[in-house]
């Protein structure tokens, strides 16, 4: 099996190149983290990747695959065109080979205030929630950061720094859902303008590439609706 | 750049606590100290939400009642029988008594727990979970969905993010700086994004890095899994603690090793061999597929080796879901549901699942007493406080788990001792108010060793061993020589080998001489690390000469309390040594120990 790899270091590199490796044996349900696993143990250990889980279920190894965004550990080889090409996820600076630099991607995250603000005294108990109220914040709880969304949508390529994108703003409608939190009006005060917010011009890309199924367009919707009725 | 550089140049970085690993453990006792308003600096290898927690899928142990009649009391119980009577009962009691605290305090940083209709917290049935010490099943374990970690640990960021922790994010701690009195310093750091070196003196240091599971060449445990806190501790002159007590979870998928949760079995799934019976009936008449999991992975081992196993290799048994219908499978496993999907093209809500014991979980490591000290034995004393530093969660012992972990109690582990020694450190600190200085001699000793992969060898290319060799050995060793059945001469054969790898690791050589994000350089301090825990692991296994908990000896098949209640330290000076088991709890009666039946 035949893969083109993005290579860059820029300690070694005027720019970046392609560079090509093949594996034999690859058994059936191989997953791309797999093989290059392979590469770097078996023929390059310079090929540099962030990988920690395996399971798709801590963000790391988000990648830009055969010009699709998705986790390399949960990507199965059968069924890619090859030579599979695998880069960085766009849009953001690369700092090695498939590895790139995430600050602003974070920084969009913490902008949202990404953690549930009570002002009333706690109970000495748990906050009371119904399952239908807990239900709400299926879909938007699951988020793993792999910035696979945020790094596919044009809107984020063209304002990185003004649009919030859809990760961040999953992570603002996943507060502003929960029936617990008390910082409802600011939270939507706060992606009030032409950017944070409404730069979404809903082009989907982020839907199409969530490797955990979820749906930041709808959940950017949803912010729209309630700021809509809060302004009538 | 990390060119030549003494450590006159090298830069410090000062901060009244450290703490390495940012996994739940870290992060709880790190809010803690925030809210404090003390100055914090949580130094992790990957990004906070990458950290293992993020992978805990069942739940988390906590007598709320929510389900079924429950208490702390009865908790403990179980903890200390499911232990196989190796764990401190004084260090049980005080977490169970703090579990209900815990979850409620998660909820409140925002952990999106699953609901019963009352709108109090879903609990769900876990293994050795009982009601009245020993009787009906309990509901104990607090779920969110089976994405609990995830929930937990995103939550726990999100609150460190509002109090404003400082965060060294992708940076590898190698060693830690210690004194000639045997004082903690703080550790030597390098920024995996350039290569720089950083030494960051701290009053008090929480080694918080999780467990060793990338021992073994099949594991439920991600790749960043690599013991480096108890390779750190070894490498201080510290004891590792009962490592031979090696958690081998009963489901994991055949072969590949993605884990499926108990909660699996709590909402109702059971285990078939390949003439379609459900074997759990056989090993545990009264709890069957909720015994315990030492008891439940043996079981496993036995049809299989018994010619009972299913394919066509015979060597896996069925978990089947399906009687549970789509709507739960969906509404309360849609996580490992999906993972059936992507990895074995199975629905569980259609076809059984394919599952064997993993490798899981290290209840050995760092000994620690109830407030997160690190503790050694000096002359007479066993356990002597190591000034300046503390351990909590996988990377240490306390130790609540002794032999055997239940299922739901390494999460409540995390944050009940993440929690408590961040308030040790908080009265300490008290007390100790000024930074103590470090020689340079120190910091140049542990430069040179960061510098050790620098540089290309001249030496001829059948010398020089390579990291990726070495460790898929050591993986595939510690699986032959150390499972879930062992043998004196299994073991011998183990203790040899480890110890022959050991030896050749200092011929190991990168070729990846780069500063930039050089991830060679990292997995070559990371096997480091794993050696050191294999090392332990391995000659405690060989020297215990009985079955307790998970670790079986075919040889020695029956526990031996007169002989062997104690627990194992292994350091590098003075290979084993052992020390009493804590029977006293802090309050209540001990729990005598009696044969163990499920």
């Amino acid at each position: 099996m035949k893969f083109n790899i993005y290579r860059y270091n820029p300690e070694i590199d005027a720019k970046p190149h392609v560079q090509e490796y093949t594996l034999e044996d690859i058994e059936p349900g191989t997953m791309l983290l797999a093989a290059l696993l392979r590469i770097k143990d078996e023929q390059d250990e310079t090929l540099s990747f962030r990988r920690s889980c395996g399971e798709g279920v801590c963000g790391s190894d988000g990648m830009n695959i055969n010009g699709s965004n998705g986790l390399a550990c949960i990507t199965a080889l059968d069924g890619l065109k090859q030579p599979i090409e695998v880069k960085p996820l766009p849009g953001l600076p690369v700092i090695r080979d498939l590895i790139i630099d995430m600050d602003q991607f974070y920084k969009q995250y913490r902008a949202v205030k990404p953690y549930l603000v009570v002002n009333d005294p706690m109970p000495e108990v748990e906050l009371s929630q119904t399952p239908a109220q807990r239900e709400k914040l299926d879909g938007l709880y699951e988020c793993v950061l792999c910035a696979c969304c945020s790094t596919a949508c044009p809107s984020f390529w063209w304002n990185p720094d003004k649009f919030l994108g859809p990760a961040a703003l999953l992570q603002a409608s996943r507060f502003i859902e929960d029936s617990r939190d008390q910082d409802f009006e600011k939270r939507l005060e706060d992606l009030e303008g032409p950017f944070k917010l409404f730069r979404c011009h809903t082009i989907m890309n982020c839907v199409n590439v969530c490797p955990k199924g979820l749906n930041p367009t709808r959940a950017i919707g949803r912010i729209k609706h309630k700021m809509v009725s809060r302004s009538l | 750049m990390g060119s030549d550089k003494s450590s006159t140049s090298i830069e410090r970085r000062q901060f009244d606590t450290l703490i390495i690993g940012a996994g739940g453990g870290g992060l709880r006792a790190s809010l803690q100290l925030a809210e404090a308003d003390l100055n914090v600096a949580v130094v992790s290898k990957v990004f906070p939400t990458r950290s293992h927690t993020v992978a805990a899928q069942g739940g988390m142990n906590a007598a709320l009642s929510n389900v079924s009649p429950d208490n702390w009391h009865w908790h403990m119980f179980d903890t200390v029988k499911g232990g196989d009577y190796l764990g401190d009962q004084d260090a049980i009691e005080y977490m169970c008594r703090a579990a209900p605290k815990a979850v409620y305090e998660l909820e409140h940083f925002g952990v999106p727990f699953s609901r019963l209709d009352n709108g109090k917290i879903y609990q769900r049935a876990f293994g050795g979970q009982s009601q009245n010490f020993g009787g009906d099943q309990a509901s104990r374990t607090c779920a969110a969905a089976d994405r609990t970690g995830h929930a937990i640990l995103h939550s726990l960021y999100q609150q460190n993010i509002r109090a404003k922790t400082h965060f060294f994010d992708e940076y590898f701690a190698v060693d830690l700086l210690k004194d000639d009195t045997g004082r903690v310093l703080g550790a030597l750091v390098f920024n995996i994004h350039d290569g720089s070196i950083v030494v960051i003196e701290a009053k008090t240091t929480l080694l918080a890095t999780g467990g060793a599971g990338q021992l073994f060449k099949t594991t439920t445990n991600a790749l960043i899994n690599t013991g480096d806190g108890m390779g750190m501790a070894m490498r201080a002159g510290i004891p590792l603690q009962d490592m031979e007590f090696f958690q081998f979870h009963p489901t994991g998928i055949a072969g590949r090793g993605m884990l499926i949760t108990e909660g699996a079995r709590g909402e109702g799934g059971y285990l078939v061999n390949s003439d379609g019976e459900r074997l759990m009936e056989r090993y545990a008449p009264k709890a069957k597929d909720l015994a315990s999991r030492d008891v439940v992975s043996r079981a496993i081992a036995i049809e299989v080796r018994e010619g009972r196993g299913c394919g066509p290799n015979k060597d896996h048994v069925m978990l089947k879901l399906e009687h549970l219908g789509e709507d739960v499978i969906q509404k309360r496993l849609p996580g490992i549901r999906q993972t059936c999907i992507t990895f074995l093209g199975i629905d569980p809500a259609e076809s059984p699942i394919p599952v064997f014991p993993t490798a899981h979980y290290t209840m050995g490591g760092i000994p620690t007493n109830h407030y997160g000290q690190v503790v050694i034995p000096v002359k007479d004393t066993p356990e002597e406080p190591v000034q300046g530093l503390y351990a909590a969660g996988e990377c240490a012992c306390v130790s609540v788990h002794g032999g055997n972990r239940l299922g739901g109690n390494s999460l409540l582990d995390i944050l009940v001792f993440g929690r408590a020694a961040a308030n040790h450190i908080i009265s300490y600190l008290k007390e100790n108010k000024y930074h103590r200085g470090i020689d340079d001699e120190i910091i140049d000793k542990i430069v040179t060793k960061v510098k050790r992969y620098d540089g290309t060898d001249n030496r001829s290319a059948d010398t020089v061993e390579t990291v990726a060799m070495l460790r898929a050995e050591l993986k595939q060793t510690m699986e032959s020589h150390c499972s879930v059945f062992r043998n004196k001469e299994i073991l011998k054969e183990g203790v040899d080998k480890v110890e022959q790898l050991v030896k050749r690791m200092e011929n190991v050589r990168i070729d990846d001489q780069s500063f930039t994000f050089n991830t060679a350089k990292v997995e070559a301090f990371e096997l480091e690390n794993l050696m050191a825990c294999a090392l332990a692991t391995i000659h405690s296994a060989y020297a215990r000469e009985e079955s307790r908990g998970a670790h079986s000896r075919t040889d020695y098949t029956e526990r031996d309390d007169k002989a062997w209640m104690r627990h194992s330290l292994y350091s590098f000076e003075n290979g084993l040594d052992y020390k009493p088991v804590r029977t006293k709890p802090l309050s209540v009666d001990s729990f005598p120990p009696k044969p163990r039946v499920y």
